[in-house]
């Protein structure tokens, strides 16, 4: 499993980390894990940002008199030094040890834990319960929730055997949680088996 | 088989709220679809400590959002449809528990209990299996007739035979749909089990010699199926020779076996005044009970005249009893004089316990005929099981044969305004303790007085679908209303309703196939050709050694 970014800031509830490779961020909603030692905290990617390295400092159009974007880079070695992607994700749980716990970890991940993207096995592990609908659910702005649910849903289906009933799985789960905003609930569903 | 174990077995939802007076309500499963369900279905609830068995009364649309209603979500889509199913929609179920099944000692050794509360939130309800049916309704032997099958199952049902001719029963249903062969089948497994003896008033000629289904192919009569058991007696010669059929005796009934207490039940029929009854009594006491009838519409003019004077009798009131017995005397079987009383030569046939079929022939729709002649009779072999059994009572004997008598047309033997004065009413009422009971077959049970109705101990009923025969036939029963909406959706044939304390619970069921070759195989009857074959054997015998 290779690192592919580091936490720079870290919460309870979600971490920031930056990428070793600039627009490499795993995509939204993929499950994530910052640390590989005792402990380990899950995170669902919520939030991407490339921008400049320097706060305050944007960065500036270069392309006028190049043919495509990758010629921009070429001409211009030093925007990859320049710039980063960052991306954020919010905890859905833990592993302590061996023992996987789908609720917020008891301190939140140390900065400069290493990231590394979750491959199949540990996402079908993680997945085989629903804990962590809730707390995405509530994520903030919001929309952003029924969003990342979406995505993460449909990553999780491909990681799973039976990729239509773990969604109907997961449907019946998110119908019960949110029972009586059917309107929310059908716009997810549409979105989750697409 | 595997497949039969995952039905046997499978789950249908949960317990979510109910009462034991109010009956169960559970949440289907989003497995179960409520268009599978059927009232009348059996089902067991695993509670904590004991499983309880019940039936199906109603079955209902649940919505967890009544906003859901408003806006429906897209149910084209498969995908929206099952992850909906089950959770924001569901069916639902109301059942009545009748019966618990715990594995304690009290019930392994007395069976199924009667339900005295209900099961735990959240019990897990299944399709009852066969074996909780077969261990509910217990199996086919000498004294358990098989009457019919579940309506998804192909257990048999038995119906407890001595329970059952203990008391009166009532067989109930609307015209066609199926009381006539339930009625046999009944006839046929008392015959078998040898239970009872049974004396039938066949009012439609269709238990003695063949009767036919309602598809129209002729099914076989008591007489064909047990020729030995059976005594055929016939009130018209002429219908049964029509017919091709051999009765046994021909029933004629002296005028001198007229009572007036005959004469009062038949007011309504031979539309006779309360005076004229009352003329009646006098008219017996004048010329003796044997030959009133006779010497009342004997009477010339001028001698007339006199008489009623003396009697007080109103001349208007003669006129119209007169003609009451006018009507009376058109009747073929009634004869001024019988040499063999026909009273006795019953009694004798169900003294050796052959069965008694008495065919009615071309008085069919005749109402006076039916009144009179049932009454009559039924009286008088009551008054003989009466002083038998009180003889036997005495002397420490054995009581009579229990006697089962089977009226059809009941409502006009046992209306509210004649039940206290026939015979039948007695009977029902009186129930067991001279051993004879009724096996009541009707149409509009509401016809028949209350208190006749409840001291009915087992009753049957097919397809009703009029309130007041409905609430009839469901007076002070316990779950009343949920049975009431069972016996409501009763298909029109083959399907009926049995309670009461001939089985554990009450029961919608299939009846038994009847008039198939294979169904009089199964009954434990020869066919012709068999029977052609034994007598042949038994002459053989006789003749042969």
């Amino acid at each position: 499993m290779d690192k592919i970014a580091e936490v720079v800031e870290s919460s309870t509830s979600q971490f920031t980390a930056q990428c070793y490779e600039l627009h490499q961020a795993p995509p939204l909603g993929s499950l994530v894990k910052a640390g590989a030692g005792a402990v380990a905290v899950y995170a669902v990617v919520s939030q991407v940002i490339t921008a400049s390295v320097e706060p305050g400092r944007r960065a500036i159009a270069r392309g006028k008199d190049e043919v495509d974007e990758t010629a921009v880079y070429r001409e211009n070695p030093q925007l990859l030094k320049l710039l980063r992607t960052d991306f954020t994700a919010l905890v859905v749980g833990h592993r302590q040890e061996t023992k996987l716990h789908h609720y917020l970890p008891p301190q939140p991940a140390r900065l400069h834990s290493f990231v590394y993207v979750c491959e199949a096995q540990e996402l079908q592990e993680f997945s085989q319960r629903f804990d962590c609908l809730s707390l995405l659910l509530a994520a903030q702005p919001a929309g952003l929730g029924d969003e990342l649910i979406a995505a993460f849903l449909r990553q999780a289906a491909q990681a799973h055997q039976d990729h239509h009933k773990f969604l109907v799985a997961a449907g019946k789960e998110l119908a019960v949680l949110l029972n009586g905003q059917t309107s929310r609930l059908n716009a997810i569903l549409r979105r989750m088996k697409e | 088989m595997s497949l039969e174990l995952d039905q046997e077995s499978k789950r249908l939802g949960v317990v979510i709220s109910g009462s034991l007076s109010k009956g169960i309500e559970v949440k289907l499963d989003s497995s179960a679809s409520v268009e599978d369900m059927a009232v009348g279905r059996y089902v067991t609830i695993e509670g904590e400590r004991r499983r309880f068995f019940g039936m199906i009364t109603d079955i209902g649309l649940g919505v967890a959002d009544p906003q859901i209603t408003i806006n429906p979500p897209d149910f084209s889509d498969p995908f929206i449809a099952e992850v909906m199913s089950g959770i924001a929609i569901y069916g639902s179920l109301s059942v009545m528990p009748l019966l618990t099944l715990s594995g304690d000692e009290t019930s392994l050794l007395q069976g199924p209990q009667p339900v005295k509360t209900v099961p735990a939130h959240f019990s897990v309800v299944r399709t009852a299996s066969q074996r909780d049916v077969e261990l509910v309704f217990g199996q086919e032997g000498r004294e358990r007739f098989f009457i019919g099958t579940p309506l998804d199952m192909e257990t048999k049902v038995c119906l407890n035979l001595p329970v059952f001719v203990k008391r009166s029963n009532g067989i109930f249903g609307k015209a066609g749909t199926g009381k006539t062969f339930l009625t046999r089948l009944l006839l046929i497994g008392m015959l078998q089990s040898a239970s009872a003896v049974n004396l039938i008033f066949d009012m439609h000629n269709e238990y003695g010699w063949a009767g036919t289904s309602e598809s129209g192919h002729s099914v076989k009569g008591l007489k064909q199926l047990f020729p030995s058991k059976m005594a055929l007696f016939t009130l018209d010669e002429e219908s049964a020779k029509r017919r091709k059929v051999s009765a046994d005796f021909v029933v004629r009934i002296g005028y001198d076996e007229i009572e007036p207490e005959d004469i009062e039940i038949l007011r309504q029929t031979l539309n006779l005044t309360e005076a004229s009854v009352q003329a009646v009594f006098e008219l017996a006491r004048q010329f003796g009970e044997e030959s009133w009838i006779e010497k009342t519409i004997a009477l010339q003019p001028g001698e007339a005249s006199d008489l009623l004077d003396r009697l007080h009798i109103h001349e208007g009131t003669y006129r119209n009893l007169r003609r009451g017995l006018q009507k009376l005397q058109r009747l073929s079987f009634l004869v001024p004089r019988t040499s063999e009383k026909a009273v006795q030569k019953i009694l004798s046939c169900l003294d050796q316990g052959t069965n008694v079929v008495l065919e009615f022939g071309s008085y069919r729709n005749d109402d006076a005929a039916h009144v009179l002649v049932a009454n009559l009779l039924s009286r008088r072999i009551y008054e003989q099981y009466q002083r038998r059994t009180e003889r036997a009572l005495g002397e420490g004997s054995q009581s009579p044969r229990p006697l089962v008598i089977t009226i059809e047309e009941a409502h006009k033997l046992l209306n509210p305004e004649v039940s206290k004065q026939t015979i039948f009413g007695t009977i029902a009422r009186e129930m067991r303790k001279y051993n004879v009971t009724l096996l009541i077959v009707d149409q509009r049970p509401s016809g028949i007085d209350q208190e006749v109705m409840s001291q009915l101990g087992t009753k049957i009923t097919c397809l009703l679908d009029n309130e007041r025969d409905i609430d009839s036939v469901l007076a002070g029963v316990s779950g009343h209303n949920e049975l009431r909406s069972v016996l409501a959706k009763l298909e029109t044939k083959q399907q009926f309703l049995i309670f009461g304390h001939a089985v554990p619970m009450p029961a919608v069921l299939r009846t038994r196939d009847y008039g198939s070759t294979e169904s009089y195989r199964e009954l434990g009857l020869s066919g012709p050709a068999e029977l052609k074959k034994k007598a042949e054997q038994d002459i053989e015998k006789l003749w042969g050694n």
